[in-house]
């Protein structure tokens, strides 16, 4: 173990730079040290530097879990790279542990021979008893013999920074973050530009607070630099990566923006009717703020009023919208076969979380896609999307929008915690490359009796609106009578109606391109998956691929109704492995739609997939264990 | 393409909201009264028929929208004002109801009607109040009377009925009033004053059903008892009643008195009615007021005005557009830290 010496004592000197690939590195501590901002801070600052990135936030569900308790850890896990990336990382390369509950939680996803730097001035008694620990880990020596652990009094020192500031003790301690991260960003020789930019714009307003926070970002840089504590620092080489505008952006944010442009690119008026819920309610805070795109959010009472205000407001002929997680989307079941049956456009998001009931609401998980398929009363089917990253959930919401007014149908997107909350580069889009989105509107014609139930080629009905003279015509749950849209319980009728639903929301896989394998077009093994495993499973794939082995891989961004040529690329492997973060749903689908001999891999831990567990099991099969 | 125009407002008549559907409500049902007064109102009103929409939940009285040939929305149980909600902030120039009953309004959908209330968006809220479940045929609803005897309830209901007005009043509703299905010049009057009214219209129409819970309103509909069961309100009169108009309601302390006049007692020792008060505490007090003990008021209870939510969320997109100018995608799409990759 390195010993600390003060800066006085030493020259500034040429420290070894070391060049590496990728790394990943993870910020934990308490959940009111703001690790989520150390994170995004550096995430941007790597981004910017022109690593590829991807990111996963890992907070507790309890804004203020009791301090310094493992329940309480909130963990920001970054990897970047000079390669394109498709995870957060499996392993983590450097921690960085801002107290004793931080490190024991952390510490075992920590690479052998791993960089663990901690907050060694709160390893107290105290703290380390509420982390159960009952000797010093940092003295323990088969932990340093495990890893490359060093010790920065790091409280202490920010303090010591920040010595005549005037600002309380409180204040100067919850600095100390960006300490942490000034050390961190010399020792992955990143720029501190962009977060003096964000320090300086955040507390614009509080110049004493971002003088503090500049002090302390820039003591960890020195500290970093001076200290012989480290002897090396590493330098991750910028990506190749397309030519254009970047940013970073997160799924929810990709969300809000992909509604935002669809309703602008059919000239209607974005209605959001929710109520906040973990991890969805970041789209209503971002959409709440574009009023000047004229975009009307409504927080509702409850998750029903959410989606009947978006039903309402769509009626209205707006583009309504509702957004959720596991629990709302059960609340919002009966409305949705409401929509179902009145034919009308709308976009239920559901971010899903880890459930049963209240489940784990910080976490990620795929379990809610059966309940999107097919969970409703009755014959009620719904086109069903999921986005696999966070900037696909920008494309995702539009193409949502594309489907819900040409068919005149409810569409669920599957987003997840995982990629709502993860960021990654966005090449960042001009409005002029996206298509317009046609929407018309009927008007009467004279002598021309108005049914508001007939249908185009497509069996959608017409999206007639309130205020247009000649079309006044009712809606309803009842079952409607075929194109004049009475009340009629006919048995006949009634079986006419159900097909005609069905055939409708099925007509939808004319319109939606095909699926594309990646690898060998025909094979042994072929590894299907949907939504948020993309990136992990792709990962995996090209693993596999890069030693030699042959796999297929293909991806599902429709779930409902799958894509037309599905069941014959199916067709063309011996074996399927579906990859999910649930029991096997998707399988259960596949398996029922196509009769395939599929094989289910299941997650259920509210964790994404590392890409070595996707790998392992590749390899297992193909090794025929 | 040439499109049907408008019916011009000044020859719009009742017969002009009728549907084609045949109303199926029971004969001798107090619905069909309602839906007489409110086509006799919507020609009235000066918006063309094509701006009206009826949205309505599950119930009997939820069909509603099916006999009438405007807009509407038959929706699902409860959620109604859900779906009006959405629809005013939408389209705030249309003109939207909510015609619901006492389970739909009251009991499902409870949650949605008071917090449509108290945003206070321009629309109006019929609520049919027969004090049963009449299309599940026949058991207790939220405004039911203890020991109610029904199909769910042999032994008599043992939940304490809630009242829909005082409900409205708790949520400070902007606009509440009450009539009677069999009394339509009364109810033509206040469904027009609720429809003019600007901001939420609570009114609750007192309604028979004739097969499940008949006569429960006799002491109010009954032409020989109701002088002496009701108080119609008049905004700046006396609250006086009864037959021979002989009897007035009086502040004694916090409680109101029904007292005789006479005796030294003159008008002026009465009660004035002021629906516009700007506290709600006479309103609420009157909410209260149930037979057999007091006469139960008939009219506006209260209106007042009050800010709307339709009118502050459009204010906000416009004040945001005359600050910010109207906005524009690429700006949204290059937020934040922006690098270019050559």
């Amino acid at each position: 173990m390195l010993e600390l010496v003060t800066q006085e004592a030493k020259q500034p000197f040429r420290k070894r730079v070391e060049e590496l690939q990728a790394v990943t590195i993870r910020f934990a501590g308490d959940s009111g040290d703001g690790m989520q901002l150390a994170g995004t801070q550096f995430s941007i600052s790597s981004a910017i530097f022109g690593n590829d990135i991807s990111t996963l936030p890992d907070y507790p569900a309890e804004i203020r879990a009791p301090a310094g308790s493992l329940g309480g850890v909130s963990g920001f896990q970054i990897n970047f790279s000079a390669n394109p990336v498709h995870t957060p990382g499996d392993r983590v390369n450097a921690l960085i542990a801002m107290n004793p509950a931080a490190l024991k939680t952390n510490l075992p996803d920590v690479e052998p021979g791993g960089l663990v730097v901690v907050n060694s001035d709160a390893f107290t008694k105290s703290d380390l008893a509420k982390a159960g620990y009952t000797d010093n880990p940092l003295e323990d020596e088969a932990l340093n013999a495990r890893y490359r652990l060093v010790k920065v009094p790091l409280s202490r020192m920010n303090a010591e920074a920040l010595a005549g500031s005037g600002l309380t003790a409180k204040i100067v301690d919850r600095c100390k973050n960006f300490f942490a991260l000034g050390l961190v960003y010399w020792l992955y020789d990143r720029p501190l530009e962009p977060t003096l930019r964000w320090i300086e714009e955040k507390f614009a307003k509080k110049p004493e607070i971002a003088d503090a926070n500049i002090r302390s970002l820039k003591a960890g840089y020195s500290f970093g630099e001076t200290t012989d504590a480290f002897a090396v620092s590493y330098r991750v080489a910028k990506a190749k990566i397309a030519p254009g505008r970047y940013r970073t952006i997160t799924g929810n944010e990709a969300t809000a923006l992909g509604l935002v442009t669809a309703a602008k690119k059919s000239g209607r008026t974005l209605f959001y009717g929710t109520y906040p819920i973990t991890p969805a309610s970041e789209i209503l805070h971002q959409l709440s703020r574009y009023k000047n795109f004229g975009v009307l959010t409504f927080q509702a009472e409850d998750e029903i009023a959410g989606i009947t205000s978006a039903i309402g407001a769509a009626f209205g002929g707006a583009m309504g919208v509702t957004g959720t997680s596991g629990p709302g989307m059960a609340l919002k079941t009966e409305a949705i076969g409401l929509a179902v049956m009145t034919e009308l456009p709308l976009i239920i998001i559901n971010v899903q979380r880890g459930g049963p009931s209240t489940g784990l609401p910080t976490k990620t998980e795929q379990a809610d896609l059966l309940q999107a398929v097919v969970g409703r009363n009755g014959e009620c089917p719904v086109p069903v999307l999921a986005a696999q990253s966070p900037t696909d959930c920008f494309w995702t919401a539009i193409e949502a929008w594309q489907i819900a007014t040409r068919f005149m149908t409810p569409v669920i997107v599957l987003s997840d915690g995982y990629i709502a909350n993860g960021a990654e580069p966005w090449r960042i889009p001009t409005e002029a490359e996206i298509p317009a989105i046609e929407v018309p509107t009927p008007q009467a014609v004279p002598n021309e009796q108005f049914y508001p139930y007939a249908r185009n080629a497509d069996l959608a009905r017409p999206w007639a609106l309130p205020g247009t003279p000649g079309l006044e015509h009712r809606i309803g749950g009842l079952e409607k009578q075929n194109i004049t849209g009475a009340v009629c319980y006919e048995a006949q009728n009634h079986d006419k109606m159900v097909r005609l639903r069905a055939q409708k929301v099925a007509n939808v896989a004319k319109v939606i391109p095909p699926v594309e394998v990646s690898g060998p077009p025909s094979g042994d093994l072929l590894v299907i998956g949907w939504g948020g495993t993309y990136g992990a499973i792709t990962a995996a794939c090209q693993e596999v691929r890069a030693r030699g082995r042959q796999v297929s891989n293909l991806h599902l961004r429709h779930l409902n109704p799958f894509p037309a040529n599905l069941g014959e690329v199916l067709a063309r492997f011996k074996r399927i492995l579906v990859p999910e973060l649930n029991l096997g749903q998707l399988l259960l689908l596949l398996r029922g739609h196509f009769q395939v001999n599929a094989i289910g891999f299941s997650k259920v831990q509210g964790k994404p997939f590392l890409m070595s567990e996707i790998e392992a099991e590749i390899l297992r099969l193909l090794d025929g264990e | 393409m040439s499109t049907i125009p408008s019916i011009p407002l000044d020859v719009l008549k009742p017969a002009d909201f009728a549907s084609d559907q045949d109303v199926r409500w029971c004969p001798g049902c107090g619905d069909y009264s309602i839906l007489a007064q409110i086509k006799k109102v919507l020609p009235k009103l000066g918006i063309p028929r094509e701006n009206f929409v009826f949205v309505s939940g599950i119930g009997c009285s939820s069909r509603f929208p099916y006999y009438l040939n405007t807009y509407g929305f038959h929706s699902i149980h409860g959620r109604a004002p859900g779906i009006a909600t959405g629809l005013k902030i939408a389209r705030p120039e249309l003109s939207v109801w909510v015609i619901t009953g006492d389970g739909d309004g009251l009991s499902i959908g409870g949650n949605h009607l008071i917090h449509a209330i108290r945003r206070n968006l321009d629309i109006n809220i019929i609520l049919f109040n027969n004090r049963i479940y009449g299309l599940t045929k026949g058991q207790f609803s939220p405004t039911s009377e203890l020991g109610k005897m029904t199909k769910s309830s042999p032994f008599g209901t043992i939940d304490n009925p809630i009242r829909p007005l005082t409900v409205a009043l708790g949520v400070e509703a902007s606009f509440v009033a009450r009539s009677l299905d069999v009394d339509p010049t009364h109810l033509a009057a206040t469904l027009e004053r609720a429809a003019r009214h600007k901001g939420t219209s609570f009114v609750e129409v007192y309604q028979d059903c004739n097969v499940f819970n008949h006569g429960a309103y006799d002491y109010a509909a009954d032409k020989s008892t109701r002088p002496d069961n009701v108080l119609y309100l008049e905004h700046g009169k006396p609250m006086i009643f009864g037959k021979n108009r002989d009897k007035g309601l009086r502040l004694n302390g916090l409680r109101l008195e029904v007292v005789q006049l006479g005796n030294g007692i003159t008008e002026d020792d009465l009660l004035f009615h002021d629906e516009a008060a700007p506290d709600g505490t006479l309103a609420y007090l009157l909410s209260q007021m149930r037979y057999p003990e007091f006469p139960e008021p008939m009219g506006v209870l209260r209106c007042v005005d009050k800010p709307r939510y339709e009118a502050l969320a459009h204010e906000q997109i416009a004040q945001a557009k005359a600050k910010a100018g109207e906005g524009k995608l690429d700006d949204l799409y290059g937020e934040g830290d922006v690098w270019t990759v050559n």
